[in-house]
């Protein structure tokens, strides 16, 4: 069970989390002209790396909160943790 | 029977407190503080057991965590369970312990004959036997072979007892009170670190209860004595003794599995019987010591056979004599112990020491008090069946691979020490990768991945001066990086003994022409043969061998086996034992009761229960539930002898004809905020939101950015800025996430708030013809006309002096309100529209009716809504907005989602205009076609019209609208009926929607 920091409230179980997907995909503006191809990237298409990766999360059963970590998919070693604007 | 292998003094057991059990049926008697392991050795019982596979017989081995073979069937409590572990039990009065794996009994075991044909069981036997014909696996095979395998038998009984979950954190977890342990746990709490100490015996001290040692001048037992008691005066330590830390999981999540019960006689009423611990320590110390190993030598798994150290500590902790004619077989000094303690207590052991002849200070010990030595010596094999009667053994050439000469000499129990093996469990579970330390031929933990430090044995240090430095460093360097404290504490003297070299020896050789049976794993019953054979077939990882010979494998997780397998491996192989590599630990390093896990989420507690404020009026009025969620829901009221269907017929029809009330706290509730809240919520659905005025409702429906239908509801513009959002009661949670996503990751720049405030009000929907007539009774102050409040208007009003919110909805499709109060008046309101409500004939409804009015008005929900639809596909698209963007709009252009014979939803009639229709049933148009028939599309929803009085059934068909007028079959393989169908519009009562807007 991971131990997660959120950025608002501290470090917390990982019980109180719900996991966001990739951290990286920027939503396609508004009224904005898209091919099926790109629509398709942004809506299924995800990597799966293996080490480092920027994943969502979400303080579900806390804040309620969505926010940033930085995590090893292999090790689970958190990197950091951080708010979506920063 | 006496004890007659008990010591007259000694030991750690309470002779005035005699304690009574039985074992295979016959009483014995035992003291307190005794092992069923140390009682049962006590009065002389070896033969405890069979063996897995050659049921060949089985004694103790071990005398705690690394016992192989004493697994029993234990009733404590009218509690009966498998596999326990004799060495580990406390002995209670009244416990009751059987042999497993044997029968007719443990002394006459027919299966031994496998023994006997024990040629044809090499390893790999069952993938190799049980394979032709395939059919017969499952008819034949298998329920052979689980009757002919296996351990004990799990018990049918519902487990009585209490278990619970325990969550702690601290600054250090210290996982063994040995002298690494104890020595860590005291500097980092002088520091002022929150510390935990874990102890899986119930006596903490490890190897100072047994070893001959001082430390300042006491014994070793006094001083763990001492310093377990300053320990447990502070008050920021935790002490816990029976508790095994069985797992490391990540970023230092600790499990610990505390035995609270089984060892009190009289358990306090609300005492569990074990306790889970989650623990979270920003720093754990594995002071978890080592497990000596065994040398392995022919018939080496009689009873009889013990390490060397197991059978030191029955004599110290237990007063107990595992033999009167003891051979000690060793490798190294360590055996010189536990001769020397045999000694002490008036037996004459033979030391059998695989080394040339040796000086150190316990051998020359040894000498003195005259026992007898012979060095080059090895135990070749042990004679006896049920129990060691003698054993030939010999002295071994210079290469160690033959003997010189041999001879048979008597005796009844051979104690083994092949040195010491460090308890890596832990350190290799956290992801730890071992390193091989060549001086004791054991791998050692190597780099940290997480915050954790092995101390003392457990480390490879086998010397208590060494160990207790180190710990206390440790203790103090650790707990001084959280507590910004130093105390300085003074390492203690020690008097021991040091050891000279051990010997590399594992393995007796076999004379010339000899085929005894060496076990390396006592519990999978893996011999030497057994591992020659898979590398001979060509295996060659050491995962491989494992998986096939299952060596290591099993409870005991390989602790004695491990190493002696990887040595076999690697001489064969002409390799070094790194370069062998060890196989993975995995948790749990003990095996730990499944009630233990579950501890309290069992039954009603396994999940909360949601109950509205309403709740108990239902309950008085023989409401039958149903779950929603965590929601308990009326899914009818039952009067008199109705079943389900009479009850929703006669709620649904009332509502038709009169009026209807119905709970609907349940739904979700979301109360939206802030300027921006208009154009978010134009953005979320895909209907336009802009120009709602406020005091109006409308009915939305939100989807995913893959353009299938999420969610829908009605949200009502409360005042310029606020909203008040309402979901389905099974998406509520994830629609608020939906919410939270895109305003807080997607659009941060909208200045808006949302919050769930589905507990905050109470909420009942007032349905049917004569519902006006019961709100205007309700609220006399307000004008409830048409006019004044129209279909999908909103008003706030005044429940005899509750403020209320009154929404002009329907589901039902009949001329409907919903009324929301806060919920602490929701009980209040309810009991106000059943007394008003009786003059129009008001009767509560279920969920089922509420389901057959929204089927038969064609109204979607869950299941037309199960993650597959579009807009289109459930005649929502007139709800598409052509001229704005919104969440998954862009998904709606694609091409699968255009074609013209796309699914859409429609009714469904029987024929016959009586047979229900199976929800879940496929349409066809042939219904006995050649399979695969093609399916055209699926019944999703069935209910009795009471409109119309005849079955009436939603679907989602192919082409669905071109279909209407056609005849199909309905068919249910489950149900085993085929019903015809007339295909119609999904709109079956009222099909301007013309009742709502009466």
């Amino acid at each position: 069970m991971l131990n997660i920091k959120c950025p608002y409230c501290g470090d917390r179980s990982q019980k109180e989390f719900a996991y966001g997907g990739d951290g990286t995909i920027t939503r396609p503006k508004l009224n904005q002209e898209i091919s099926d191809e790109e629509w398709d990237n942004f809506v299924y298409l995800r990597k799966s790396p293996r080490g480092k990766h920027i994943e969502l999360w979400h303080h579900i059963a806390g804040c309620r909160q969505w926010f940033k970590v930085e995590r090893d998919t292999t090790t689970h070693e958190i990197f950091r943790t951080f708010k979506p604007e920063e | 029977m006496s004890q007659n292998f008990r010591l007259n003094t000694g030991g750690l057991i309470n002779r005035d407190k005699p304690i009574e059990f039985k074992f295979n049926g016959k009483k014995y008697i035992g003291y307190e503080g005794d092992t069923l392991a140390s009682a049962l050795l006590a009065n002389g019982i070896h033969l405890i057991g069979r063996s897995f596979k050659y049921h060949r017989p089985r004694g103790f081995f071990g005398a705690g965590v690394d016992e192989p073979n004493a697994k029993m069937q234990v009733e404590i409590n009218g509690c009966s369970e498998p596999n326990i572990n004799a060495t580990e039990i406390e002995l209670v009065n009244g416990l009751s312990a059987s042999s497993q794996n044997c029968w007719p009994s443990v002394n006459f075991d027919i299966g031994a004959i496998n023994n006997f044909l024990n040629r044809f069981f090499p390893a790999g036997f069952y993938y190799k036997t049980f394979m032709w014909p395939k059919s017969f696996w499952y008819r034949v095979y298998e329920p052979f072979i689980r009757k002919a395998a296996g351990l004990g038998v799990a018990s049918l009984e519902k487990d009585k007892e209490r278990y619970e979950h325990k969550y702690e954190y601290c600054d250090l977890l210290v996982t063994g009170s040995g002298p690494a342990g104890l020595a860590s746990a005291y500097a980092a709490a002088k520091n002022g670190a929150k510390v935990i100490l874990a102890e899986d015996k119930p006596r903490y001290g490890g190897t100072l209860l047994t070893d001959d040692v001082t430390i300042d001048n006491l014994s070793g037992k006094d001083w763990s004595e001492k310093i377990v008691s300053e320990l447990k005066e502070m008050p920021n330590v935790i002490v816990k003794n029976r508790s095994q830390v069985f797992g490391y999981y990540d970023h230092n999540m600790m499990v610990m599995f505390e035995r609270t019960g089984d060892h009190l006689e009289k358990k306090p009423k609300y005492t569990p019987r074990q306790r889970l611990w989650y623990i979270r320590a920003k720093e754990v110390l594995l002071s978890t010591g080592s497990i000596e190993r065994p040398i392995v030598f022919g018939n080496n798994d009689t009873p009889g056979v013990f390490l060397s150290a197991a059978a030191k500590e029955y004599m110290k902790v237990y007063g107990v004599l595992v033999g009167k004619k003891p051979i000690i077989f060793t490798n190294n000094d360590s055996g010189y112990e536990t001769a020397i303690e045999f000694k002490k207590n008036g037996v004459n052991p033979i030391v059998l020491d695989t080394r040339e002849d040796q000086n150190s200070e316990l051998i020359n010990e040894a000498k003195d008090l005259d026992i007898k030595i012979k060095f080059s010596y090895a135990v070749i094999v042990a004679h006896g069946y049920k129990k060691v009667k003698s054993a030939t053994i010999g002295k071994l050439n210079k290469e160690k691979i033959d003997f010189e000469n041999t001879e048979q000499i008597d005796c009844d129990s051979i104690c083994v020490s092949g040195f010491w093996t460090p308890t890596v469990h832990l350190a290799s579970q956290s992801g730890n990768k071992l390193k091989f330390n060549d001086s004791i031929d054991a791998f050692v933990p190597d780099k940290s991945k997480q915050n954790e430090h092995s101390l003392g044995a457990a480390n490879g240090t086998f010397t208590l001066q060494d160990t207790l430095k180190n710990s206390f460093n440790t203790g103090s360097e650790v707990s001084k990086n959280i507590t910004k404290k130093d105390e300085k504490i003074q390492i203690p003297n020690t008097n021991e003994r040091i050891y000279s070299a051990h010997d590399k020896f594992w393995c007796s050789p076999l004379p010339k022409g000899k085929h005894y049976k060496r076990f390396v794993d006592f519990q999978n019953d893996v011999a030497v043969s057994d591992i020659e054979v898979a590398l001979r077939e060509g295996y060659r990882s050491i995962e491989h061998v494992k998986r096939y010979t299952t060596l290591g494998m099993a409870t005991d997780q390989g602790r004695t086996s491990n190493l002696n397998g990887l040595q076999l491996v690697a001489n064969v192989e002409k390799k070094i034992v790194p370069q062998v590599g060890h196989t993975t630990f995995r948790p749990p390093f003990t095996p730990v009761t499944i009630g233990t896990i579950v501890g309290r989420e069992i039954g009603k507690e396994y999940m909360p229960t949601r109950k509205t404020p309403m709740h108990h009026w239902h309950e008085k009025n023989n409401a039958v539930w149903v779950d929603a969620g965590a929601w308990k829901r009326p899914r009818y009221y039952k009067r008199g002898n109705e079943n389900l269907f009479e009850a929703s017929k006669r709620e649904a029809k009332n509502v038709r004809d009169h009026v209807g009330v119905c709970d609907v706290t349940t739904l979700g509730k979301i109360d939206i905020k802030g300027p921006d809240a208009a154009e978010f919520l134009n953005r979320v659905y895909t209907n336009a939101w802009l120009k709602l005025p406020v005091g109006k409702a409308r009915y939305g429906v939100m989807l995913r950015e893959d353009g299938i239908v999420m969610d829908d509801g009605t949200t009502t513009r409360i005042s310029e800025n606020r909203y008040h959002m309402t979901t389905t009661t099974a998406q509520a949670a994830n629609v608020l996430s939906h919410l939270e996503y895109y305003l807080q990751i997607v659009w941060p720049e909208l200045n808006v708030n949302v919050v769930s405030t589905t507990e905050q009000w109470a909420g009942a929907a007032i349905a049917g013809p004569k519902s006006r007539d019961l709100l205007a009774k309700l609220f006399p102050k307000i004008d409830v006309s048409n006019e004044a409040l129209p279909f999908m208007g909103y008003v706030e009003g005044d429940l005899f002096g509750v403020k209320a919110r009154i929404f002009r909805i329907s589901f039902s499709g009949e001329l409907a309100y919903e009324i929301n109060v806060e919920s602490d008046f929701g009980l209040f309101m309810w009991e106000k529209i059943i007394e008003i409500g009786e003059e129009f004939n008001v009767q509560p409804y279920g969920t089922e009716a509420l389901s057959t009015l929204r089927i038969e008005m064609g109204h979607v929900a869950g299941p037309e809504l199960d993650g597959r639809t579009i807009p289109y596909d459930v005649s929502l698209e007139g709800l598409v907005s052509k001229k704005k963007d919104f969440i998954g709009k862009r998904s709606l252009a694609k091409e699968a989602f255009n074609k013209a014979d796309r699914q859409k939803i429609v009714g469904l009639v029987p024929l016959d205009r009586k047979s229900s229709i199976p929800e879940g049933s496929h349409l066809v148009e042939n219904k006995n076609a050649k399979l695969p028939n093609p399916k055209l599309g699926h019944v999703s929803s069935s209910c009795w019209s009471v409109e119309n009085n005849n079955p009436f059934s939603l679907a989602i068909l192919k082409d669905g609208k071109n279909m209407i007028g056609k005849k199909l079959f309905a068919v249910s393989p489950l149900k085993n009926t085929s019903i015809e169908v007339e295909v119609m519009s999904s709109h079956y009562v009222d099909h301007e929607g013309k009742r709502v807007r009466s």
